[in-house]
Protein backbone atom coordinates (compact mmCIF):
# COMPACT_ATOMS: atom_id res chain seq x y z
CA UNK A 1 0.00 0.00 0.00
CA UNK A 2 1.36 3.30 -0.90
CA UNK A 3 0.35 6.54 0.21
CA UNK A 4 0.04 9.78 -2.12
CA UNK A 5 3.15 10.71 -3.87
CA UNK A 6 5.31 12.08 -0.70
CA UNK A 7 8.46 13.59 -1.05
CA UNK A 8 11.25 13.83 1.35
CA UNK A 9 13.96 16.43 1.66
CA UNK A 10 17.67 16.00 2.09
CA UNK A 11 19.74 17.79 4.15
CA UNK A 12 21.33 19.85 0.88
CA UNK A 13 18.10 20.76 -0.21
CA UNK A 14 17.33 21.94 2.81
CA UNK A 15 20.24 23.88 3.70
CA UNK A 16 19.90 25.80 0.23
CA UNK A 17 15.92 26.57 1.09
CA UNK A 18 17.19 28.06 3.98
CA UNK A 19 19.73 30.09 2.38
CA UNK A 20 17.43 31.75 -0.06
CA UNK A 21 15.18 32.53 2.46
CA UNK A 22 18.14 34.11 5.02
CA UNK A 23 19.13 36.18 2.16
CA UNK A 24 15.57 37.08 1.33
CA UNK A 25 15.12 38.22 5.00
CA UNK A 26 18.79 40.35 5.12
CA UNK A 27 17.95 42.04 1.80
CA UNK A 28 14.23 42.56 2.45
CA UNK A 29 14.12 43.19 6.45
CA UNK A 30 11.11 41.20 6.82
CA UNK A 31 11.10 39.82 10.52
CA UNK A 32 11.01 36.00 9.68
CA UNK A 33 9.93 33.95 6.33
CA UNK A 34 8.12 30.42 6.82
CA UNK A 35 7.82 27.95 3.92
CA UNK A 36 4.53 25.65 3.82
CA UNK A 37 3.75 23.41 1.69
CA UNK A 38 0.39 23.16 -0.22
CA UNK A 39 -1.09 20.34 1.92
CA UNK A 40 -0.69 22.68 5.06
CA UNK A 41 2.74 20.89 6.70
CA UNK A 42 5.65 23.62 7.95
CA UNK A 43 8.77 22.87 6.36
CA UNK A 44 11.39 25.70 8.12
CA UNK A 45 11.33 29.18 9.63
CA UNK A 46 13.86 31.84 9.24
CA UNK A 47 14.53 34.52 11.06
CA UNK A 48 13.19 35.94 14.46
CA UNK A 49 11.26 32.93 16.20
CA UNK A 50 7.55 32.85 15.60
CA UNK A 51 6.29 33.47 19.41
CA UNK A 52 3.35 31.82 17.91
CA UNK A 53 1.71 28.21 17.37
CA UNK A 54 3.98 27.59 13.67
CA UNK A 55 1.96 24.38 13.08
CA UNK A 56 -1.27 25.87 13.68
CA UNK A 57 -0.15 28.87 11.33
CA UNK A 58 0.82 26.69 8.33
CA UNK A 59 -2.29 24.23 8.37
CA UNK A 60 -4.01 27.79 8.31
CA UNK A 61 -2.02 29.23 5.87
CA UNK A 62 -2.50 26.64 3.12
CA UNK A 63 -6.13 26.45 3.90
CA UNK A 64 -6.01 30.43 2.79
CA UNK A 65 -4.24 29.96 -0.21
CA UNK A 66 -5.62 27.11 -1.46
CA UNK A 67 -9.43 28.90 -0.31
CA UNK A 68 -7.79 32.05 -2.66
CA UNK A 69 -6.74 29.86 -5.12
CA UNK A 70 -10.73 28.48 -5.36
CA UNK A 71 -11.67 32.08 -5.44
CA UNK A 72 -9.75 33.05 -8.55
CA UNK A 73 -11.03 30.02 -10.83
CA UNK A 74 -14.64 31.75 -9.54
CA UNK A 75 -13.76 34.78 -11.23
CA UNK A 76 -12.17 33.30 -14.14
CA UNK A 77 -8.35 33.95 -12.89
CA UNK A 78 -6.19 30.86 -13.04
CA UNK A 79 -4.59 31.69 -9.49
CA UNK A 80 -3.64 34.80 -6.94
CA UNK A 81 0.01 34.04 -6.61
CA UNK A 82 0.68 36.16 -3.79
CA UNK A 83 -1.76 37.39 -1.27
CA UNK A 84 -1.26 40.05 1.39
CA UNK A 85 -2.91 40.42 4.97
CA UNK A 86 -2.16 44.02 6.69
CA UNK A 87 -2.21 44.09 10.00
CA UNK A 88 -1.61 47.38 12.70
CA UNK A 89 1.70 46.32 14.16
CA UNK A 90 2.44 43.09 11.38
CA UNK A 91 1.74 42.00 8.16
CA UNK A 92 1.86 39.04 6.08
CA UNK A 93 2.54 38.49 2.24
CA UNK A 94 1.84 35.14 0.53
CA UNK A 95 3.54 33.61 -2.50
CA UNK A 96 3.37 30.43 -4.21
CA UNK A 97 6.11 28.36 -5.08
CA UNK A 98 6.28 26.34 -7.90
CA UNK A 99 2.67 25.32 -7.24
CA UNK A 100 3.99 22.97 -4.20
CA UNK A 101 4.93 25.24 -1.66
CA UNK A 102 4.25 28.35 0.05
CA UNK A 103 6.25 31.50 1.01
CA UNK A 104 4.84 33.42 4.03
CA UNK A 105 6.51 36.48 4.84
CA UNK A 106 5.90 38.14 8.16
CA UNK A 107 7.31 41.88 8.48
CA UNK A 108 6.50 45.12 10.18
CA UNK A 109 7.20 48.88 9.80
CA UNK A 110 11.01 48.26 9.50
CA UNK A 111 10.20 47.12 6.18
CA UNK A 112 7.41 48.52 3.53
CA UNK A 113 4.98 46.09 1.37
CA UNK A 114 6.97 47.55 -1.58
CA UNK A 115 10.25 46.41 -0.96
CA UNK A 116 8.85 42.78 0.41
CA UNK A 117 6.77 42.55 -2.45
CA UNK A 118 10.00 43.18 -5.33
CA UNK A 119 12.43 40.98 -3.37
CA UNK A 120 9.92 38.06 -3.12
CA UNK A 121 9.53 37.92 -6.69
CA UNK A 122 13.73 36.97 -7.35
CA UNK A 123 13.21 34.98 -4.20
CA UNK A 124 10.32 33.00 -5.43
CA UNK A 125 12.21 32.21 -9.06
CA UNK A 126 15.60 30.69 -6.73
CA UNK A 127 13.54 28.83 -4.49
CA UNK A 128 11.28 27.44 -7.28
CA UNK A 129 14.17 26.18 -9.37
CA UNK A 130 15.48 24.25 -5.98
CA UNK A 131 11.82 22.78 -5.42
CA UNK A 132 11.60 21.55 -9.42
CA UNK A 133 14.85 20.28 -9.10
CA UNK A 134 14.17 18.32 -6.29
CA UNK A 135 10.31 16.84 -7.21
CA UNK A 136 12.00 15.89 -11.24
CA UNK A 137 14.31 13.78 -8.36
CA UNK A 138 11.86 12.15 -6.90
CA UNK A 139 10.16 11.45 -9.64
CA UNK A 140 13.13 9.79 -11.63
CA UNK A 141 13.88 7.66 -8.25
CA UNK A 142 12.26 4.53 -8.35
CA UNK A 143 9.71 3.79 -5.82
CA UNK A 144 11.75 1.88 -2.88
CA UNK A 145 11.25 1.86 1.36
CA UNK A 146 12.20 5.01 2.19
CA UNK A 147 12.26 4.07 5.96
CA UNK A 148 13.56 0.99 7.64
CA UNK A 149 10.82 -1.46 8.19
CA UNK A 150 12.06 -1.34 11.98
CA UNK A 151 10.85 2.85 11.95
CA UNK A 152 7.05 1.06 11.61
CA UNK A 153 7.49 -1.31 14.36
CA UNK A 154 8.46 1.02 16.67
CA UNK A 155 5.98 3.64 15.96
CA UNK A 156 3.43 1.41 16.11
CA UNK A 157 4.64 0.51 19.41
CA UNK A 158 4.32 4.00 20.41
CA UNK A 159 0.92 4.51 19.02
CA UNK A 160 -0.09 1.38 21.15
CA UNK A 161 1.54 3.26 24.66
CA UNK A 162 -0.11 6.72 23.42
CA UNK A 163 -2.88 5.89 22.27
CA UNK A 164 -3.84 2.97 24.10
CA UNK A 165 -6.24 2.74 27.26
CA UNK A 166 -7.74 6.14 26.61
CA UNK B 1 1.45 13.62 0.63
CA UNK B 2 3.82 12.73 3.94
CA UNK B 3 6.47 14.87 4.14
CA UNK B 4 10.22 13.22 5.25
CA UNK B 5 12.49 15.73 6.15
CA UNK B 6 16.02 14.31 6.67
CA UNK B 7 17.46 17.49 7.49
CA UNK B 8 15.15 18.31 10.59
CA UNK B 9 14.51 15.05 11.37
CA UNK B 10 11.15 15.20 10.95
CA UNK B 11 7.99 13.12 9.33
CA UNK B 12 4.58 14.56 9.24
CA UNK B 13 1.68 12.47 7.90
CA UNK B 14 -2.81 14.11 6.93
CA UNK B 15 -5.00 11.99 8.60
CA UNK B 16 -8.64 13.12 6.99
CA UNK B 17 -11.58 13.15 9.25
CA UNK B 18 -14.55 12.43 6.20
CA UNK B 19 -18.25 11.93 6.27
CA UNK B 20 -21.81 13.12 6.17
CA UNK B 21 -22.61 16.68 8.22
CA UNK B 22 -23.24 15.99 11.83
CA UNK B 23 -21.80 12.32 11.88
CA UNK B 24 -19.38 13.57 14.69
CA UNK B 25 -16.05 14.05 12.79
CA UNK B 26 -15.25 17.62 14.96
CA UNK B 27 -16.76 14.96 17.86
CA UNK B 28 -13.84 12.57 17.44
CA UNK B 29 -10.83 15.37 17.22
CA UNK B 30 -12.22 17.38 20.52
CA UNK B 31 -12.42 13.67 22.45
CA UNK B 32 -8.48 12.94 21.05
CA UNK B 33 -7.93 16.51 22.15
CA UNK B 34 -9.45 15.99 25.45
CA UNK B 35 -7.64 13.10 26.53
CA UNK B 36 -4.12 12.72 24.84
CA UNK B 37 -1.13 14.31 27.17
CA UNK B 38 -1.52 18.21 26.78
CA UNK B 39 2.70 17.77 25.56
CA UNK B 40 1.37 15.30 23.07
CA UNK B 41 -0.75 17.51 20.88
CA UNK B 42 -0.89 21.02 19.46
CA UNK B 43 -3.83 23.24 19.45
CA UNK B 44 -7.40 22.21 18.15
CA UNK B 45 -8.00 24.79 15.48
CA UNK B 46 -11.98 25.27 14.41
CA UNK B 47 -13.02 26.94 11.37
CA UNK B 48 -17.07 26.57 12.69
CA UNK B 49 -19.69 28.71 11.81
CA UNK B 50 -21.37 30.97 14.71
CA UNK B 51 -23.64 27.17 15.44
CA UNK B 52 -20.51 25.38 15.66
CA UNK B 53 -21.29 23.62 12.10
CA UNK B 54 -17.43 22.92 10.67
CA UNK B 55 -17.27 25.75 7.92
CA UNK B 56 -13.82 24.98 6.65
CA UNK B 57 -12.22 22.32 8.87
CA UNK B 58 -10.68 21.22 12.15
CA UNK B 59 -7.08 20.89 12.77
CA UNK B 60 -5.18 18.99 15.47
CA UNK B 61 -1.32 17.66 15.17
CA UNK B 62 -0.54 15.09 17.19
CA UNK B 63 2.78 14.22 17.96
CA UNK B 64 4.21 10.56 18.37
CA UNK B 65 7.83 11.73 19.18
CA UNK B 66 10.80 10.76 18.09
CA UNK B 67 10.86 7.38 16.37
CA UNK B 68 14.51 6.50 15.61
CA UNK B 69 15.40 9.62 15.76
CA UNK B 70 12.62 11.41 13.41
CA UNK B 71 10.07 13.65 15.14
CA UNK B 72 6.89 12.13 14.13
CA UNK B 73 3.56 14.05 13.50
CA UNK B 74 0.21 13.25 12.87
CA UNK B 75 -2.03 16.34 11.14
CA UNK B 76 -5.73 15.20 11.58
CA UNK B 77 -8.14 17.57 9.86
CA UNK B 78 -11.49 17.30 9.66
CA UNK B 79 -13.95 18.34 6.58
CA UNK B 80 -17.12 19.96 6.28
CA UNK B 81 -19.65 17.32 6.09
CA UNK B 82 -22.89 19.53 4.37
CA UNK B 83 -23.41 18.98 0.82
CA UNK B 84 -22.79 22.54 -0.25
CA UNK B 85 -19.87 22.55 1.42
CA UNK B 86 -17.25 20.42 -1.53
CA UNK B 87 -14.95 22.97 -2.00
CA UNK B 88 -13.67 23.28 1.49
CA UNK B 89 -14.05 19.80 1.56
CA UNK B 90 -11.91 19.01 -1.91
CA UNK B 91 -9.21 21.56 -0.39
CA UNK B 92 -8.69 19.97 2.57
CA UNK B 93 -7.90 16.29 1.34
CA UNK B 94 -5.23 18.22 -0.73
CA UNK B 95 -1.75 16.02 -0.16
CA UNK B 96 -4.19 13.32 2.37
CA UNK B 97 -1.99 10.69 3.58
CA UNK B 98 -5.02 7.98 5.65
CA UNK B 99 -8.81 9.07 5.40
CA UNK B 100 -11.10 8.10 8.13
CA UNK B 101 -14.73 7.98 7.05
CA UNK B 102 -17.02 8.45 9.78
CA UNK B 103 -20.38 7.09 9.30
CA UNK B 104 -23.66 7.94 11.31
CA UNK B 105 -25.47 4.36 11.94
CA UNK B 106 -28.83 6.20 11.80
CA UNK B 107 -31.22 4.65 9.46
CA UNK B 108 -32.25 7.87 8.19
CA UNK B 109 -28.79 8.74 7.31
CA UNK B 110 -28.00 5.71 5.21
CA UNK B 111 -28.84 8.11 2.07
CA UNK B 112 -26.34 10.80 3.72
CA UNK B 113 -23.33 7.92 4.16
CA UNK B 114 -23.52 6.94 0.80
CA UNK B 115 -23.64 10.37 -0.99
CA UNK B 116 -20.61 10.95 1.25
CA UNK B 117 -18.88 8.15 0.23
CA UNK B 118 -18.92 8.52 -3.10
CA UNK B 119 -18.48 12.64 -2.94
CA UNK B 120 -15.11 11.13 -0.87
CA UNK B 121 -14.38 8.76 -4.61
CA UNK B 122 -14.70 11.94 -6.85
CA UNK B 123 -12.86 14.23 -4.56
CA UNK B 124 -9.98 12.09 -4.30
CA UNK B 125 -10.24 11.27 -7.80
CA UNK B 126 -9.23 15.02 -8.73
CA UNK B 127 -6.02 14.47 -6.99
CA UNK B 128 -5.51 11.19 -8.70
CA UNK B 129 -6.14 8.76 -5.61
CA UNK B 130 -8.00 5.76 -5.46
CA UNK B 131 -9.45 4.66 -2.16
CA UNK B 132 -8.14 1.52 -2.63
CA UNK B 133 -4.62 2.59 -2.34
CA UNK B 134 -4.82 4.70 0.74
CA UNK B 135 -4.42 4.22 4.32
CA UNK B 136 -8.45 3.75 4.88
CA UNK B 137 -10.65 2.96 7.94
CA UNK B 138 -14.69 3.60 8.64
CA UNK B 139 -15.77 4.52 11.69
CA UNK B 140 -19.72 3.38 12.24
CA UNK B 141 -20.40 6.02 14.96
CA UNK B 142 -23.87 6.65 17.21
CA UNK B 143 -23.91 2.93 17.61
CA UNK B 144 -25.53 4.00 21.39
CA UNK B 145 -28.76 5.32 19.38
CA UNK B 146 -32.51 3.70 19.25
CA UNK B 147 -33.09 3.74 15.52
CA UNK B 148 -29.50 2.45 13.64
CA UNK B 149 -28.20 0.41 10.81
CA UNK B 150 -27.03 -3.28 11.19
CA UNK B 151 -23.33 -3.45 10.70
CA UNK B 152 -23.83 -5.93 7.77
CA UNK B 153 -26.37 -3.62 6.23
CA UNK B 154 -23.63 -0.52 7.06
CA UNK B 155 -21.06 -2.64 5.82
CA UNK B 156 -23.14 -3.77 2.31
CA UNK B 157 -23.41 -0.56 1.34
CA UNK B 158 -20.01 1.78 2.88
CA UNK B 159 -17.43 -0.89 2.77
CA UNK B 160 -17.10 -3.24 -0.61
CA UNK B 161 -13.29 -3.31 -0.09
CA UNK B 162 -13.73 -4.89 3.28
CA UNK B 163 -11.43 -2.09 4.85
CA UNK B 164 -11.09 -2.30 8.82
CA UNK B 165 -14.12 -0.51 10.39
CA UNK B 166 -14.78 0.08 14.26
CA UNK B 167 -18.25 0.85 16.38
CA UNK B 168 -17.93 3.87 17.92
CA UNK B 169 -20.35 6.44 20.31
CA UNK B 170 -17.90 9.40 19.93
CA UNK B 171 -19.55 11.63 22.31
CA UNK B 172 -18.36 9.26 24.83
CA UNK B 173 -15.02 8.57 23.27
CA UNK B 174 -15.76 4.62 22.20
CA UNK B 175 -13.93 3.83 19.71
CA UNK B 176 -12.45 6.55 18.75
CA UNK B 177 -8.76 5.91 19.89
CA UNK B 178 -9.19 2.57 18.03
CA UNK B 179 -9.90 3.72 15.13
CA UNK B 180 -7.04 6.53 15.18
CA UNK B 181 -4.69 3.82 16.10
CA UNK B 182 -5.71 1.21 12.92
CA UNK B 183 -5.55 4.56 10.50
CA UNK B 184 -2.26 5.88 11.70
CA UNK B 185 -0.76 2.49 11.53
CA UNK B 186 -1.70 2.27 8.18
CA UNK B 187 -0.45 5.54 7.61
CA UNK B 188 3.16 4.36 9.01
CA UNK B 189 3.23 1.29 7.36
CA UNK B 190 2.78 2.75 3.67
CA UNK B 191 6.01 4.88 4.71
CA UNK B 192 8.12 1.98 4.77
Amino acid sequence: MTGAASWSLNEHDFHRLERVLQNFLYVSNARCALLVDRAGQLITTVGEAPEFDTTAFASLAAADFSANDQLAALIGETEFSSLFHQGERASMYLADVAKRLILVVLFDNRTTLGLVRLKVKSTVDELTAIVEELFARTRAEPARPRLENAFADEAEDEIDRLFGGL
Amino acid sequence: MSIINYASREISCKIVYYGPGLGGKTTNLEYIYQKVAPETRGKLISLATETERTLFFDFLPVDLGAIRGFKTRFHLYTVPGQVYYNASRKLILKGVDGVVFVADSQVERMDANIESMANLHENLAEYGLDLKDIPFVIQYNKRDLPNIASIQELEVHLNPYGVPYFEAVSVRGIGVFDTLKAVSKLVIKSLS
